[in-house]
């Protein structure tokens, strides 16, 4: 696996997404998509269901290869590289952390939930993996709740506890992208709270996708948010304008004011 | 104004008559297990003897014991284990972890379902044909055992293949969104979650291998034969083709020999089904999502 030159992290974009089409057996998800993400900020996507805002999240870390029937075309750059010239998709997902709309904890501990990424990768040692494990259930805001119980199973958490731990689990990826799909979705109000407080440290050190079903929630988060709707990127605008009123497009509008979606 | 109309007490009515038929059918189902099982240990019972158990059959096999026969029947059951797991868990993982949705996988399914289905024996004669003239192996366990396999392939991989298809799929993308190949995937979530499943599967080939005749008729099962074998490549006797000779071919043998002959291949299978039951109830009791 040859380290990634960040040639783009002059220009300051951690993924640019040129004219992305997505489809599923033929039928399109999502086409005509142009953006760009600029390194160390949260980029919101809002959008109803069905507009292909996970989709999206799929291209960009290749999931396409694990999915029948997905169709990718166009262009997706991450760290100036297109993600379709890393001949090793796995090492390409190692750089991106994902956290899902239902938390899934694996069946394993949670100390090897959060140890797993790095055991993937080879590493063995236990006093190095207790580090990671530390760091990043402290950074997830989870390890106060778990430090006495690492040996119990991560799949029986709370949901609010299950969402940390895959934050966590995301983190020990030690990623430079972190993509988050609709994670408030099982997670009661405080957590998501404090999850927020979370993302917002983690801004300045890697660059979050955040995709929500909470418009607030991106109007809290996100410096720049586009708005998906059925299949289209309807525009990209600085978050504060969008809530403001000050949206291009009449019914990005009409969405985020709660008039429908 | 709770008042139960005409309908209600239809309803009611026709819900007890359902519950009533189908306890029925299921206590039907109890019947013949139960009499198989209690004429064999009446009939059989008296047969039962440390020395039936630990020698050898003497007087043309109208005395003695069955030996050889119950020897026999574990070499024949672990050849075939040690051949069929290996392929029929490697098999099924490639179809349910990897293999894409084409006309290629359609066509192994469907011959999967149709070897299945093959009497057994034609597998014998298969077995006669393949591993006794073809592969030189002659008459012989290894001969026997790997018939044995062949038609038990498929039991192992459906049951593997339905307890792969258990462990949610999203364990899997998890895995895959971290950067892990599936092989990982599959080595550290899959495999672990789907062992229990396995096993079982594994366990009713165990319980279906030993009572199977036929195919091991012609290809490594002696009529007579009061040794012990040595190697895969000795023949040997067998319980199932055991019952078969002293019930068909041999005359005089006392009437309760072949109901213990019966009894002991029962009582084999009934405790592997039991270890499998147990088994699971193990593994249920600490299931992990």
């Amino acid at each position: 696996m040859s380290v990634p030159v960040r040639v783009s992290e002059a220009a300051g974009f951690a993924i640019e997404v040129e004219d992305l089409a997505i489809g599923y057996h033929g039928k399109p998800a999502l086409s005509g998509v142009t953006l760009q993400v600029p390194t160390q900020e949260i980029f919101g996507i809002i959008g109803p269901a069905n507009s292909g805002k996970t989709s999206f999240l799929r291209a960009i870390n290749r999931m396409d290869l694990m999915t029948a029937g997905m169709e990718v075309s166009g262009s997706v750059r991450v760290e100036g590289r297109d993600v379709r010239s890393w001949r090793n998709p796995y090492a390409l997902r190692q750089r991106i952390g994902v956290v899902f709309p239902l938390p899934v904890g694996l069946p394993l501990t949670i100390y090897d939930n959060v140890a797993l990424s790095s055991r993937l990768r080879g590493t063995r040692k236990k006093a190095d993996l207790d580090v990671i494990v530390e760091r990043c259930l402290r950074r997830a805001a989870l390890w106060d709740e778990v430090k006495d119980r690492l040996d119990s199973l991560g799949s029986l958490l709370s949901g609010g506890q299950q969402q940390r731990l895959t934050i966590a689990r995301a983190l020990s990826q030690d990623p430079s992208i972190l993509l988050l799909d609709e994670f408030s979705i099982a997670v009661d109000p405080v957590t998501t709270m404090r999850i927020e407080e979370v993302l917002a440290e983690l801004k300045s050190e890697m660059t979050i996708v955040l995709v929500t079903n909470l418009v607030q929630q991106a109007r809290r988060l996100a410096s720049r948010t586009a708005f998906f709707l059925t299949g289209e990127l309807v525009e990209v605008t600085e978050t504060e304008t969008m809530f403001e009123g000050g949206a291009q497009d009449p019914r990005t509008t009409a969405y985020v004011e709660g008039k429908f979606g | 104004m709770f008042e139960a109309t005409a309908q209600n007490r239809r309803n009611r009515k026709v819900e007890g008559l359902f519950r009533l038929l189908f306890l029925w059918m299921t206590c039907m189902l109890i019947l013949p297990v139960a009499l198989i099982l209690g004429v064999l240990i009446v009939r059989g019972g008296p047969a039962i003897s440390w020395e039936f158990l630990f020698t050898q059959p003497i007087n043309n096999m109208t005395a003695g014991g069955i030996l050889p026969a119950l020897v026999g029947t574990v070499w024949l059951v672990v050849v075939a284990l040690i051949a069929s797991v290996p392929v029929g868990v490697a098999a099924a993982l490639y179809l349910s972890e990897y293999a894409p949705d084409n006309r290629l996988t359609r066509a192994i399914n469907l011959a999967i379902i149709n070897l299945a289905g093959v009497p057994s024996i034609v597998h014998a004669l298969f077995g006669l044909g393949a591993f006794v003239i073809f592969f030189r192996f002659g008459t012989s366990i290894l001969a026997a055992s790997l018939t044995l396999a062949v038609m038990t392939l498929p039991v192992v991989i459906v049951a593997t293949r339905e307890s792969l298809q258990t462990v949610p799929l999203a364990f899997r993308e998890a895995c895959w969104n971290m950067g892990a190949t599936r092989w990982q995937t599959i080595r550290k979530i899959v495999l672990p979650n789907a062992i229990s499943g396995i096993l079982t599967g594994v366990i009713l080939e165990v319980s279906r291998t030993s009572g199977e005749t036929a195919p091991i008729m012609f290809t490594g099962a002696a009529f007579f034969l009061p040794f012990l074998p040595q190697g895969v490549l000795d023949q040997t006797m067998a319980m199932s083709l055991h019952l078969f000779v002293i019930s068909t071919q041999v005359p005089d043998v006392p009437e309760h020999m072949p109901f213990g002959v019966a009894l002991v291949l029962i009582s084999m299978v009934l405790a592997m089904n039991g270890i499998s039951i147990a088994f699971r109830v193990y593994l249920r009791g600490r299931k992990k999502w």
